[in-house]
């Protein structure tokens, strides 16, 4: 493993430096039938799940073939959709906001050979590579963050709920039958790094436990000042105590009642971790969206104030998202989201229908707004039994 | 052989979707046999190491990564994330294990020659692994080590022509839908305006400056595919001014069930034979669509753009084509106050380069933002602690009802002395004349 250069000289960092050049100019890598029709598409169709076609003015079409995947991707990975790419698309590719990927062709010939091949390669285990669907109204790919796998402050995995989660949706990924879409998402603390709080349905890792004080070390690993700016809610103050050889250290006081479990202090602190087995795990939010369509863009509620983290699979957490999915398939109209129909039916017929149970959690008590979601009206519903 | 036992990960080698967990195999089990005979900057078992961290984590139910730390490539103030290990020994591999974020393409559209030099960096001098992409867009290089930083930055600018993206309080990489490069309903070019400011703002983007992070996000037409409205500090979004165009032969279409509604995205269940009036007239929110004696009538002083009758009868019905975008202001997460969504700030402007109209919004904003903001403070909360207004004079903005949802309903206005005439200053011997102590 010896060391290679690429040409950077530490010693003369300015050197040849090319900096602020920004991202490559998307012309570069646009297929040739998309550079001839940009802005002229009239109308476009999805023909079976996963397989759309855009028309343009011009009478030229573009068929997409959509694939799901995970979004933690090894190069190899990214060599094989190159390859598919090169034989099938003339070496293009695409990736969408939610993680899909797309592989156009210009012709509807070439549609069915390239679903065949992609649909052919499977991994190891027998997973797909490639599984064909996420379109419409159905569910698609997960945003995510990145849990277990490289953050400091998660208090969930990503990549394994998310995998659990969409084998347990897959029939729903590939078919077309929900009244509307249903956006999934994750992200594995409050931070939320993904835009869990505007999805239909959503898994939020938290902590419930404040962190730990390691005070032997506090003052020597952490600016205590900036931790204690770190905190939203103030619940950090300096202190002062002695250790069990009769050392005083400075540390810092958490005030647990003020703690909301976001872990900034740890950031700044790596004396004051908060993981913990038995505190940590997942939120279930839903009813969210961000589209304009029909009603205004909505926040996720939290539905279910915590679930175990069950690893490797979650079970928990994708049976409640499972069930949730199945009663909105039965009981929404046409083209309502999740959120639409949880206000049609009133969020108290929600946990009826979809069974869950109501805690006082669940009631917001986070200063200002939380008096908004509260009920200034007699209107409400008897339960239905 | 696998370098660690995996028993509980190997759990998600099983079921349809794609397995992350055989896909990092892949590319340890890539590393040991080494076919190209790559000469590996950081530790060929880092993929191993990685599973092996991940194993340990599934059995604690905690993560075992460390903190940050300051590192970045010289010059910048983001584009690294600093990672440690807190088991170094176990996992060699990662026991330094640093993100980069490269700087994505518009509408992540790629060439293969491009994503394969990409490759050729990232296995010789990372670990192979990526994100495909961060949850801010950028392509994510997963795990490398600390002297690698330079010279893959130095690789992707003067191989591939390539930079980093942001993280930290500046700019964070703009991104944006794929829009009219194959989508009917963008009303202005996503891909040339968040392709235009990114390059404009590379200053912003690269050195941090700000009181925090700030995000722009591109959405060609309100059905919002890129979430601007909920996780952008500045969210520009596709609207028109004019009337939806109709065809009422396609509009026949639909009816006559030739077309199938919403481009086919129902067909996976039988929803019963197309009816256009519950279907898209009474559904429409502003109740400005007629159907009657077969013609499609929409009254469009009174359409809100909410893209519904569009979206079911996309052949029917097209936007507009007198085209711009809207700009709303202020979404974040809900960290600290509450998650909040983007608010109606600049109704229109048409999108012409070189954006100078464009430009001069978002420098005020960013101008009072930067004078007014405290240390971590988003966009968003410094337009709830000092008021909308305050916002609208920093950006020399009419007010106008497009900003409200509805007028305030307490009465405590804070009148300014310019505004009452007379002024604040006045003669308290005056007002004795006429009333008495
Ligand atoms: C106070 C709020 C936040 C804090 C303290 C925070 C902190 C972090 C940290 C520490 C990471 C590193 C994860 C790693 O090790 O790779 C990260 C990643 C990231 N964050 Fe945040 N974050 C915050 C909010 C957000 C929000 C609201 C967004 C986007 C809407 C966002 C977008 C990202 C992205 C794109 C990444 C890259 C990794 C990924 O995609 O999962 N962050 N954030
Ligand atoms: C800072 C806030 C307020 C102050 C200082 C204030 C002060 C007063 C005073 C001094 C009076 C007596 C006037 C008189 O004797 O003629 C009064 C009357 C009254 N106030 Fe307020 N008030 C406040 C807010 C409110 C609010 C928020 C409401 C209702 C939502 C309210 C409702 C009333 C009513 C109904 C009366 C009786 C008026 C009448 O019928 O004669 N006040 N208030
Ligand atoms: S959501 Fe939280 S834990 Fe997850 S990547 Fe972001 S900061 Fe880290
Ligand atoms: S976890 Fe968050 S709220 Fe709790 S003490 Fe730390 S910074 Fe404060
Ligand atoms: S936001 Fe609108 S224009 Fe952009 S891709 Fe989505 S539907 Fe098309
Ligand atoms: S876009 Fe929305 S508001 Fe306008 S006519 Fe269509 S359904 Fe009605």
């Amino acid at each position: 493993m010896a060391f290679v250069s690429s040409g950077y000289d530490p010693k003369e960092p300015m050197k040849d430096r090319m900096a602020d050049i920004g991202p490559r100019h998307f012309d570069d890598f646009y297929p040739p039938v998309i550079k001839r029709n940009k802005g002229k598409w009239l109308y476009h169709e999805i023909l079976e799940p996963g397989v759309l076609v855009h028309v343009s003015e011009s009478g030229e079409e573009i068929y997409s073939v959509r694939v799901g995947g995970a979004r933690l991707m090894s190069c190899e990975m990214i060599r094989e959709i190159c390859e598919i790419a090169d034989k099938h698309c003339d070496g293009f590719v695409r990736w969408t906001t939610r993680n899909n990927v797309e592989f156009m062709v210009d012709k509807k010939e070439k549609v069915e050979p390239l679903k065949k091949d992609l649909l052919s390669r499977k991994q190891p285990g027998g997973c797909f590579k490639f599984p064909v669907g996420g379109t419409g109204a159905g569910v698609t790919n997960i945003v995510h963050t990145q849990g277990w796998v490289h953050c400091h402050t998660p208090a969930t995995d990503a990549s394994g709920p998310v995998k659990a989660t969409m084998d347990v949706l897959f029939d729903d990924f590939t078919s077309m039958r929900l009244p509307a879409q249903v956006r999934v998402s994750l992200a594995c603390c409050l931070n939320m790094c993904g835009a869990v709080h505007c999805s239909d349905i959503a898994m939020l890792g938290y902590h419930r436990k404040p962190p730990m004080l390691d005070h032997e070390y506090l003052d020597k690993m952490c600016e205590i000042p900036l931790a204690i700016a770190a905190c939203p809610t103030a619940a950090i103050k300096p202190a002062k105590i002695d250790l069990p050889d009769g050392k005083k250290v400075n540390t810092v006081a958490v005030n647990a009642e003020r703690c909301m479990f976001c872990g900034n202090c740890y950031t700044m602190c790596p004396s004051m971790p908060l993981a913990d087995t038995e505190g940590d795990g997942i939120v279930i939010m839903v009813g969210g969206k961000v589209s304009n369509r029909i009603s205004a863009p909505k926040f996720s509620k939290v539905v279910v104030a915590f679930l175990p983290n069950e690893a490797p699979r979650w079970p928990q957490t994708t049976s409640v998202i499972k069930k949730i999915i199945e009663k909105y398939a039965e009981g929404a109209k046409k083209y309502e989201r999740v959120g639409e129909w949880a206000e049609r039916i009133g969020w108290e017929r929600f946990f009826e229908v979809c069974d869950l149970e109501f805690t006082h959690h669940l009631i917001d008590d986070f200063r200002d707004p939380a008096y908004y979601t509260w009920r200034q009206t007699t209107q409400f519903k008897w339960p239905s039994k | 052989m696998a370098k660690h036992e995996t028993p509980l990960l190997d759990e998600l080698e099983s079921g349809p979707w794609p397995s992350f967990v055989s896909d990092v195999k892949r590319e340890a089990q890539f590393r040991k046999e080494n076919p190209r005979n790559i000469n590996f900057q950081i530790p060929a078992d880092a993929p191993d190491d990685l599973l092996g961290v991940l194993e340990l984590s599934y059995k604690h139910g905690r993560t075992h990564w460390k903190h940050g730390g300051i590192v970045g490539v010289f010059g910048y103030g983001g584009g690294v994330i600093g990672r440690y290990c807190d088991q170094p020994e176990m996992f060699p591999g990662v026991a330094h294990f640093h993100t980069m974020r490269v700087n994505q393409p518009g509408g992540k559209f790629y060439t293969t020659e491009y994503l394969r030099q990409l490759c050729d960096i990232w296995q010789m001098r990372g670990s192979g692994l990526t994100n495909m992409h961060g949850s801010t867009g950028d392509i994510i290089l997963l795990g490398t080590q600390t002297d690698q930083l330079e010279e893959i930055f130095y690789e992707l600018s003067h191989n591939m022509n390539q930079d980093l993206g942001g993280s930290g309080s500046n700019l964070r990489t703009p991104s944006d839908c794929v829009g009219q490069a194959r989508c009917e309903y963008a009303c202005y070019d996503t891909q040339a305006l968040c392709f235009q400011l990114t390059q404009d703002y590379q200053d912003e983007l690269h050195r941090p400056a700000f009181p925090y992070k700030f995000k722009f996000k591109f959405d060609g037409c309100p059905n919002c595919c890129v979430a601007s409205i909920a996780r952008s500090d500045m969210s520009f979004i596709g609207t028109w001014r004019d009337d939806i165009r109709i065809d009422q032969k396609a509009v026949a279409g639909y009816v006559g069930g030739e077309f199938k509604p919403n481009a086919g995205a129902h067909s996976g269940r039988d929803w019963g034979k197309f009816n256009i009036v519950a279907e898209v007239v009474d559904r429409c929110p502003t109740k400005c669509m007629r159907f009657e004696g077969g013609k499609l009538e929409i009254n469009n002083k009174e359409c809100t753009r909410c893209m519904h009758c569009i979206n079911v009868m996309p052949r029917a019905l097209r936007i507009g084509e007198d085209r711009g975008l809207s700009i709303l202001v202020g979404a974040k997460a809900p960290i600290v106050d509450g998650a909040q969504m983007s608010s109606l700030l600049v109704p229109f402007l048409p999108v012409e380069e070189p954006y100078d109209e464009l430009k001069a919004v978002i420098e005020a904003v960013w101008d009072w933002w930067m004078e007014e903001g405290k240390n971590r403070e988003r966009l968003g909360e410094l337009i709830k602690r000092q008021g909308f207004q305050k916002l609208l004079e920093a950006t020399n903005i009419a007010p106008s009802p497009v900003h409200v949802k509805e007028p305030r309903s307490n009465p405590y206005i804070f009148w300014k002395a310019e505004e009452v005439e007379g002024g604040f200053d006045r003669d308290i011997t005056e007002f004795r004349k006429h009333h008495l102590r």
